[in-house]
């Protein structure tokens, strides 16, 4: 018992809550934004993939950090627009686009990887983002350590929420990106264009996806692994429904979700001997569909979600 | 501007022809990436081919490795057919290979007669039941069967993996996380001497005729396609919609369960954590390559199955990564996705007016 005490007060904890948090942050306001859209996006899983491979590929090519940011969070735009074409333009099915995306998302970042690296035994590694070291700040007992020793991305991941709590209830861009999701045909009578509000925010939310894959490459570990994303992406479309499209809420439960395996780890370690440690492995996914049931009832979906829109057609 | 509009009558030629278009340009958008590794482009499809025809062994390693994809392309075609979106096929296999060592490692033995159904009936079950949880999530809380399904997958794995380091562990296996061997009476016996293929293969293609039937010509069939269609409409008609979500998954389930027991009983005979490269996965794309059509899920399977085999082989002899097999695969369940539109609806070019009604 007093293990489990030591556990909530040590800073390490709640360092690495954070740090498991940041890339589903970006994913989760990636999903959250395509789908007050009106648009489900399952490629996401497949979109980490691409993120973490193209942001470490161009870093290990010599683009440095922040080249390697900007092309993940390229390509990552690059598969939405697809995403987009498929299923907003030519109004497909949203569930088969996006695991076909998935899919080919996966395939397409595994082949480019092994056909630029044929013959590697143990993966070529990068020099990833380092943690800050603000001065006086990163040195501040507990709060140091848990807020101002995370990497560049954790905080850029925060800065995100802002924004994107900002475009969504303070602008009008945001008032027509969860009308369009909501009911298209009113925005089309304002002389809005659904088309493109929907592209937008398919295209935008695509490149946060990615820069939650980037993250993993590029942050948390410095290398790309095949199998490395492991359910992340599908992680984030359960959060984005127990946050209930907001993301104020959004990171409220990337948070929980941090903290609960940052838990299971610890544990894992304390009582590994009596428990298997897979029921650990485990608890991230069950807990998943847990939050699931628990907000299913009363989730408010945006109403337009998986409705095809055309022009002229009622 | 284009004006989309949906057609009056489809085609019947066209919606068979539109699969088929669409594997070839799968096939051919490979080209691209071959390129891109710099593979001699002919030589490369020379080499697919060859290793699919050119011998009897490839052959009926091709129809070997089609015999797991017609049944988790079944398990999609008919939960798709009910838009009950069935994406834990990959769980649901190993839940059925995991049943299926239970039961055929020695618990039982009797003859080939009785163990051979058993085991099936066992990976069935459990399959099934796999696939029940997020119907029943879904009925009664409404929680999204895509997730829930998707998440289990995963859930599903890591079990496995606790599995074989416990109660299912083979004590002989030097170690390895691998189960007993299933008994000799309980092995679906080979179909050719020399050759791996197994009676799976003939039970695959039963089971796709059955599901035809059903689906086609019995009132449980017209259910299922009146739930897919419009739900709302088939509760109105009196059709009990959340009866009919949970006997789907329960079949949709058994179907993936039972690919699980073929490949643990028929080709490899015990159990590993690495028995599926993703069949559950690539049996959605099989079921849309099909039409969600049964019997379109045969050919959709061999014509999958020899991309794999072929792409196999290719990559041996010519060096590219193997990782083009699904990447040919994923292209094709996008250019069907696509070429599904042009089969449903016009495009007509009306000019610049952004006063379209």
């Amino acid at each position: 018992m007093m293990d489990f005490l030591n556990i909530f007060l040590s800073d390490s904890f709640w360092a690495a809550s954070l740090r498991i948090a940041t890339p589903l942050i970006f994913g989760v306001l990636g999903a959250l934004l395509c789908e007050r859209s009106g648009v489900l996006n399952l490629g996401i899983e497949g979109i980490f993939v691409v993120g973490a491979m193209t942001g470490w590929m161009a870093v290990w090519m010599g683009a440095g950090l922040w080249g390697g940011i900007i092309v993940a969070a390229l390509s990552g735009a690059i598969f939405g627009l697809f995403h987009g074409i498929l299923t907003i333009i030519f109004g497909l099915s949203q569930h088969v686009s996006g695991l076909g995306i998935t899919l080919f998302g996966t395939s397409a970042a595994s082949f480019a990887y092994r056909t630029a690296l044929p013959k590697v035994s143990s993966p070529p590694r990068i020099e990833p983002f380092r943690a800050l070291d603000i001065p006086v700040l990163s040195d501040l007992p507990f709060i140091g350590p848990v807020l101002f020793q995370q990497t560049a991305m954790t905080w850029l991941a925060l800065c995100l929420v802002v924004v994107v709590w900002w475009v969504m209830e303070k602008t009008a861009l945001g008032v027509a990106i969860k009308a369009v999701g909501d009911n298209p045909d009113a925005v089309n009578a304002q002389g809005l264009s659904v088309i493109k509000l929907r592209m937008g925010s398919v295209v935008a939310g695509s490149a946060l996806m990615a820069l939650g894959g980037a993250f993993l490459t590029m942050s948390a570990f410095d290398a790309f692994f095949f199998g490395m994303v492991n359910g992340r992406g599908w992680i984030c479309i359960a959060l984005v429904i127990f946050a209930s499209w907001q993301p104020s809420k959004a990171l409220l439960g990337a948070l929980l979700f941090g903290m609960f395996d940052a838990l299971q780890v610890r544990l894992q370690t304390q009582a590994g001997a009596i428990i298997p440690g897979q029921i650990f492995l485990m608890a991230p996914y069950v807990l998943s569909i847990i939050a699931l049931i628990i907000v299913a009832r009363k989730a408010d979906y945006p109403r337009a979600l998986l409705t095809p829109w055309f022009k002229g057609q009622r | 501007m284009i004006q989309i509009s949906p057609k009056e009558k489809q085609s019947g030629w066209l919606s068979a022809g539109i699969p088929v278009f669409s594997a070839l340009v799968a096939l051919l958008l490979a080209a691209i990436p071959l390129a891109f590794a710099g593979a001699p482009i002919i030589a490369a499809y020379g080499e697919m081919i060859k290793g699919v025809f050119g011998s009897l062994f490839n052959f009926t390693e091709m129809l070997t490795r089609a015999t797991p994809l017609i049944f988790t392309g079944l398990a999609a075609a008919i939960a798709f057919r009910a838009k009950l979106w069935n994406i834990g096929a990959e769980g649901q296999l190993y839940l059925g290979a995991m049943a299926a060592v239970w039961v055929g490692t020695g618990m039982f033995d009797g003859p080939p007669i009785l163990m051979i159904p058993l085991v099936i009936t066992a990976g069935a079950i459990a399959g099934g039941l796999g696939m029940l949880g997020p119907a029943l999530l879904k009925t009664r809380f409404g929680a999204d069967e895509v997730v829930t399904s998707l998440l289990l997958n995963f859930i599903i794995l890591i079990f496995l993996q606790m599995m074989l380091e416990g109660p299912l562990k083979d004590p002989m296996g030097l170690g390895w996380p691998q189960s007993e061997p299933i008994v000799d009476n309980a092995i679906l016996p080979q179909l050719i001497t020399r050759m791996r293929l197994h009676a799976g293969f003939i039970l695959a293609l039963g089971t796709a005729v059955v599901a035809y039937v059903i689906l086609a010509m019995t009132v449980w069939g017209y259910k299922i396609r009146a739930v897919g269609e419009n739900a709302a409409a088939a509760k109105h008609a009196g059709i009990a919609v959340n009866k009919t979500y949970l006997a789907v998954a329960m079949a949709s389930g058994a179907l993936a369960g039972i690919a699980g027991v073929s490949e643990v009983a028929g080709l490899k005979g015990y159990l590993t954590a690495d028995l599926s490269p993703g069949f559950g996965y690539t049996g959605i794309v099989v079921a849309m390559l099909a039409g969600l059509s049964p019997l379109g899920v045969i050919a959709a399977s061999l014509f999958v199955a020899s991309v794999f085999v072929g792409a196999d082989s290719m990559s041996r002899a010519i060096g590219v990564s193997s990782f083009i097999a699904d990447l040919i695969v994923s292209m094709s369940l996008l250019c069907v996705l696509l070429g599904g539109f042009f089969a449903r609806f016009n495009l007509r070019w009306v000019g610049k007016s952004e006063d379209v009604p």
